[in-house]
């Protein structure tokens, strides 16, 4: 019998009612993730993408078929599943040590306790020096590890990344795509992310998902085997970007057909 | 990580120069000082020129308000009596102030939350607002009496809405990232009502405050033509009665710098409890 996975979606729909008008953003939605898998959404917008992120984190719940991690249907947002959002979602009036601490604060951890974990993840993320500053101090890319980093010292089994890097610059979106990676190794976390970077995805992933906008649906699902450390300048890495490339360009070239 | 360098960098910067700092506060004080001591000059060639009789000169008012302070030079009823007036008025304010406090910020915490509240409270609310302070005036003394407790309800109604509408407005506008942020971390409920609204919307919650204490010193005059005998708008009314146009100066002057004080206290509360907020360095 094959392990349970973390993740199962089935024929997971969304349809949104905006006055008179339905607006379907995601149609009959299949995906099983593994635990421990990094799975990269890729697509453009109006895809369903965030929509599919948003359901699997819980704030909104489908309109049609199921949404179940650990075999149970998922119902409202918890601490077992830990969004990070592309425009942070820090509380700007905790200082990063307290915004890291804020899950397990709610819940009673007492304070020797929380003060411990809270300096490790705050240790994690390398952001020792600015433990006691406020969100509007930090840069981008700083602020974007205090969101990972509260993420995981709730706990959470599964990280859900909308676009988290969509904001920053080159250079420290690099250097967090390999801070992400190192940490999920260290973790075995089980990582759901969104991207509209091809090379995003392709350095992330162990399975990249193509979807496709009107209606937002899966279009189609790539294991990328390429060994890790993966260097986005080799010939192999490039000829998976140019396969995937040609597959996106092809659903869209379809659509317009 | 070359931002992060770059902030330390200007926060090494400002500490090591506190004879700059020093410079820039004197400055800010000189150029504060330029209109008022520009408007003092003013007036005292005008009076001296003798465009009118009615108005004291400035040298005048002082020597008055000195008297009014201490006493020693007229020894009338209104000698050394300031700290008296002032304590009368500073209760009235004050207490109407926490009054209103005390009920707007529970009250628009609410209607900012519960959408049943804010569709009772919210047309009655609106439709009692443009009523002016000065209008309930015959009313508050049906109701309250000639007194001190006439001028408290009066000042409690002045500093009532904009405390009100500002914590709604807070309330309002807390973004709804943060709500989903709490949730998935496991505080719901009750719990992120403390843990988000209330911090979330104390800004605006302090906006409020700081425009309803600086209403609250506004109507006090008004508050004080109830017939009370003591407070500075009392002052203001005797000084209009007996024509005594340097005792009606001087306590304008007195409530316009209690007021200013009691605004700076507000501000740097306000600035100690809103370190986070960029918009509020403190």
């Amino acid at each position: 019998m094959a392990e349970l996975p973390i993740l199962d979606l089935r024929h997971v729909g969304k349809v949104y009612e905006l006055n008179d008008q339905r607006i379907e953003a995601l149609r009959d939605a299949n995906l099983v993730v593994e635990k421990g898998e990094f799975v990269c959404l890729i697509g453009a917008s109006g895809c369903g993408k965030s929509t599919l992120l948003r359901i699997v984190a819980g704030f909104e719940p489908p309109s049609a078929g199921e949404a179940l991690m650990w075999d149970k249907p998922i119902a409202g947002p918890a601490p077992n599943r830990g969004m990070v959002f592309q425009d942070y979602g820090l509380f700007p009036w905790l200082s990063v040590r307290q915004n890291i601490g804020f899950g397990p604060a709610s819940r009673g951890l007492p304070k020797a306790e929380l003060r411990k974990l809270v300096d490790r993840f705050v240790d994690m993320v390398g952001l020792t020096r600015f433990a006691d500053a406020y969100p509007h101090q930090l840069s981008g890319g700083m602020k974007q590890r205090v969101a990972i980093a509260r993420v995981l010292a709730n706990d959470a089994e599964m990280v859900l990344m909308d676009e988290p890097f969509g904001a920053l610059d080159a250079m420290t979106r690099e250097r967090l795509q390999d801070e992400l990676l190192d940490i999920w190794q260290r973790t075995k976390l089980t990582v759901l992310f969104v991207t509209h970077s091809i090379e995003e995805a392709i350095f992330l992933a162990d399975r990249v998902v193509v979807m496709e906008p009107g209606p937002g649906r899966i279009a189609s699902e790539h294991r990328i085997e390429l060994p890790r450390p993966r260097d986005v300048s080799s010939p192999e890495f490039n000829a998976v970007r140019r396969d995937l490339s040609a597959r996106l360009h092809s659903h869209h070239g379809k659509k317009a057909a | 990580m070359s931002a992060s360098v770059a902030a330390e960098g200007s926060a090494g910067e400002k500490k090591s120069r506190p004879g700059r700092m020093l410079w820039s506060r004197a400055k800010a004080v000189l150029l504060a000082l330029i209109v008022p001591l520009a408007l003092l000059l003013g007036w005292h060639l005008a009076v001296k020129a003798g465009m009118t009789r009615l108005i004291p000169s400035p040298a005048d008012v002082a020597k008055h308000m000195v008297d009014f302070a201490v006493g020693g030079i007229w020894d009338d009823a209104f000698s050394a009596t300031l700290h008296i007036h002032l304590f009368a008025s500073m209760t009235r304010v004050y207490g109407g102030f926490a009054l209103a406090a005390l009920v707007a910020v529970p009250l628009g915490l609410l209607i900012g939350r519960n959408e049943q509240v804010r569709a009772l409270l919210d047309p009655f609310l609106q439709l009692m607002r443009p009523i002016p302070v000065t209008a309930w005036l015959p009313l508050s003394m049906i109701l309250f009496g000639l007194g001190p407790r006439s001028a408290f309800f009066l000042v409690f109604l002045g500093a009532f809405y904009p405390i009100l509408l500002n914590t709604v407005f807070g309330v309002r506008s807390v973004e709804k990232r943060l709500f989903e942020a709490a949730s998935m971390l496991g505080c719901s409920g009750t719990a992120q009502f403390f843990r988000v609204v209330l911090p979330a919307s104390l800004p605006s919650i302090f906006t409020g405050l700081r425009l309803g204490l600086g209403l609250a010193w506004f109507v006090i005059v008004v508050g004080e033509m109830t017939g009370v005998p003591q407070g500075l708008g009392a002052v203001i009314m005797d000084g209009r009665t007996l024509s005594r146009t340097e005792l009606v100066i001087c306590g304008m002057i007195v409530i316009g710098i209690a007021g200013f004080i009691s605004d700076r206290i507000v501000v740097a509360i306000m600035n100690r409890l809103l370190r986070w907020s960029p918009s509020h360095h403190g």
